[in-house]
């Protein structure tokens, strides 16, 4: 069966609540009530059809066309399918996933994948600020499932991430894996300054060693570690740059001694 | 009516065998040689869950590309008679021989309908600074030793499908070619997946009979089969038997345990009556305590 598609006619003129176009959203839904259904952000209401044209397709795989950076929470709380994005999307993509797969081949915005549970989510390109991170006044970011960032990452990747993986073959930018509660990080180029401030638990993989860090890290020597072969056998099928990094040796540094300390920063060597 | 194949006469009777609880696990190590000498020490002392609490043995070798952290491995069965019994025997041999050999790290090697605990119960060594790593369902500990990092993970399958007690009885006339049937069917026996053979080599010489003269002793040797004693006793040996060996095998399903004998079968016949046994039979308790019956007739090769 053919997927579900919708192709976004021209940029809004506002921006748009995607939510409810998720799978589980509109399944059972035929096309003239998917059609109805209201994405608008402002007082000025928009409807599903004012701004997109709809193929009828199964809903368990759905596409979107020509997406913009104006399409906001594309994939919240996504719990099975697969919905794929054809262009680039706002703020909060995949936000509170807990299954299926989202691919965003474009770029997308901050908050991406914010407290995700569980699922994939793949972005081809680069994503903003916090990516995974929790959003003001939460106390947990992301807490399971992985992300795929073939570009690079704002600032903050990870912030107080709980448990899941986050794969970043690009660069990272600043306070990569900040606050974070547990859960995993790689970083296959060069992460910007202070990555695993205030890091609880967890391990950070820096694939390039002139990242600078936080001195409340502590240089436990160079190691190979079985358990990153393991999960480099986990992680091969979603990135396979960052699995031939993490069979490599690493320089591991214990920290952030600012707090827990029961952390980790593995810095190895992708070249 | 006893039947013959290739000289070697196999008696029309049947191994009765008992419903098992069992788990496997990986263990993985630098080298090959690390992680057999891991493997052997956890499954020392495990022949007979009369005295040793479990049965257990290795299953098989296995190349770095089938295990989960691209090390050579072995993976190891362990067989207990309740889940209590299987999970106390995993987890004090997990942290007395695996933990404490060289290099080595230790996986599921099962899935099941239940689990037991592996790392969830082995991670408290670790004294705070042990690490959970999780991806998808799988969840593994990485404790913190002296010549690096034990990773081990949470939790390992468990199946009630189990069987043991499976057996060959090898009969021959002299001491040296029995040996040598039952070592040529420990070695066919060894290549068949999801069974062990517990006992020395894969060999126990001292079958028993349920019950003894003397109080409060629950076995005692099985004198008909001993050829000191074929006079004294109403004995089951041939005149000419010298030597009786059996060949005991646990399965993780009775599948399992049938084609071990039946390889088991195969080899002990295939050497033929002058080089190695002259008979076959099977140990049973009259087909009352043991749910699965392994006829002879129907494993011949």
């Amino acid at each position: 069966m053919k997927p579900l598609t919708l192709t976004l006619r021209e940029r809004p003129d506002q921006r748009l609540d995607l939510s409810p176009l998720v799978p589980h959203g509109l399944a059972g839904k035929t096309a003239r009530e998917i059609e109805q259904i209201e994405l608008q952000t402002t007082r000025h209401r928009i409807k599903v059809g004012d701004v997109f044209r709809l193929h009828a397709g199964d809903v368990e795989q759905i596409r979107i066309q020509n997406a913009c950076d104006r399409l906001d929470y594309v994939g919240q709380e996504m719990k099975n399918g697969e919905l794929v994005v054809d262009g680039d999307l706002g703020i909060q993509a995949g936000r509170l996933m807990a299954g299926g797969r989202l691919t965003v081949l474009g770029n997308a915005g901050p908050w991406a994948a914010s407290g995700m549970k569980a699922g994939v989510l793949e972005i081809r390109g680069a994503a903003g600020d916090r990516l995974g991170g929790a959003l003001a006044g939460e106390v947990a970011g992301m807490r399971g499932g992985i992300i795929i960032v073939r570009g690079s990452v704002g600032e903050r990747a990870g912030d107080r991430m709980r448990r899941g993986t986050i794969i970043i073959e690009g660069k990272a930018g600043p306070y990569a894996g900040s606050r974070m509660i547990a859960g995993t990080v790689i970083v296959r180029d060069a992460a910007g300054p202070l990555a695993g401030f205030l890091l609880k638990r967890g391990t950070i993989v820096l694939g390039d060693n002139r990242s600078v860090l936080s001195p409340t890290f502590i240089d436990c020597g160079e190691h190979e570690l079985v358990a990153m072969r393991w999960l480099a056998a986990m992680i091969e099928p979603y990135s396979k740059g960052a699995a031939v990094l993490l069979r490599r040796p690493f320089v591991r540094f214990a920290g952030d001694m600012a707090v827990l300390g029961k952390g980790e920063i593995l810095v190895g060597n992708r070249n | 009516m006893p039947l013959t194949v290739r000289g070697v006469r196999i008696d029309d009777t049947f191994a009765e065998a008992f419903g098992m609880r069992a788990t496997a696990v990986i263990i993985t190590a630098d080298t090959a040689q690390w992680a057999r000498q891991a493997a052997l020490s956890m499954t020392g002392f495990a022949t007979s869950v009369i005295g040793c609490g479990c049965e257990a043995g290795i299953d098989r070798e296995l190349t770095g590309k089938q295990t989960p952290d691209g090390r050579p491995g072995i993976r190891v069965l362990l067989f207990a008679v309740s889940t209590g019994e299987l999970q106390k025997q995993l987890q004090t041999r997990a942290a007395q021989c695996l933990l404490t050999s060289p290099g080595s790290a230790c996986y599921a090697g099962i899935d099941g309908e239940e689990t037991l605990r592996l790392g969830n119960a082995l991670r408290y060594f670790g004294d705070g600074w042990q690490i959970s790593k999780r991806f998808g369902s799988k969840h593994f500990w990485r404790i913190p030793v002296m010549d690096g990092e034990f990773v081990c993970e949470a939790t390992t399958g468990l199946t009630k499908k189990a069987v043991g007690g499976g057996n060959l009885l090898i009969l021959g006339r002299s001491v040296q070619a029995t040996r040598a049937a039952a070592e040529a069917a420990v070695a066919a026996i060894r290549k068949v997946p999801d069974v062990v053979a517990p006992f020395p080599g894969g060999v126990v010489r001292s079958g028993s009979k349920v019950g003894s003269k003397y109080k409060g002793v629950p076995a005692s040797t099985n004198d008909a089969y001993c050829p000191t004693l074929r006079g004294a006793v109403k004995t089951a040996l041939d005149p000419d038997t010298k030597s009786v060996l059996e060949i005991v095998v646990d399965g993780l399903t009775s599948d399992a345990v049938a084609s071990a004998m039946r390889a088991g079968i195969a080899a002990i016949v295939k050497l033929g009556p002058r080089r190695g046994a002259t008979r076959i039979s099977a140990g049973n308790y009259g087909g009352k305590l043991g749910p699965h019956h392994y006829h002879l007739r129907e494993l011949l090769p």
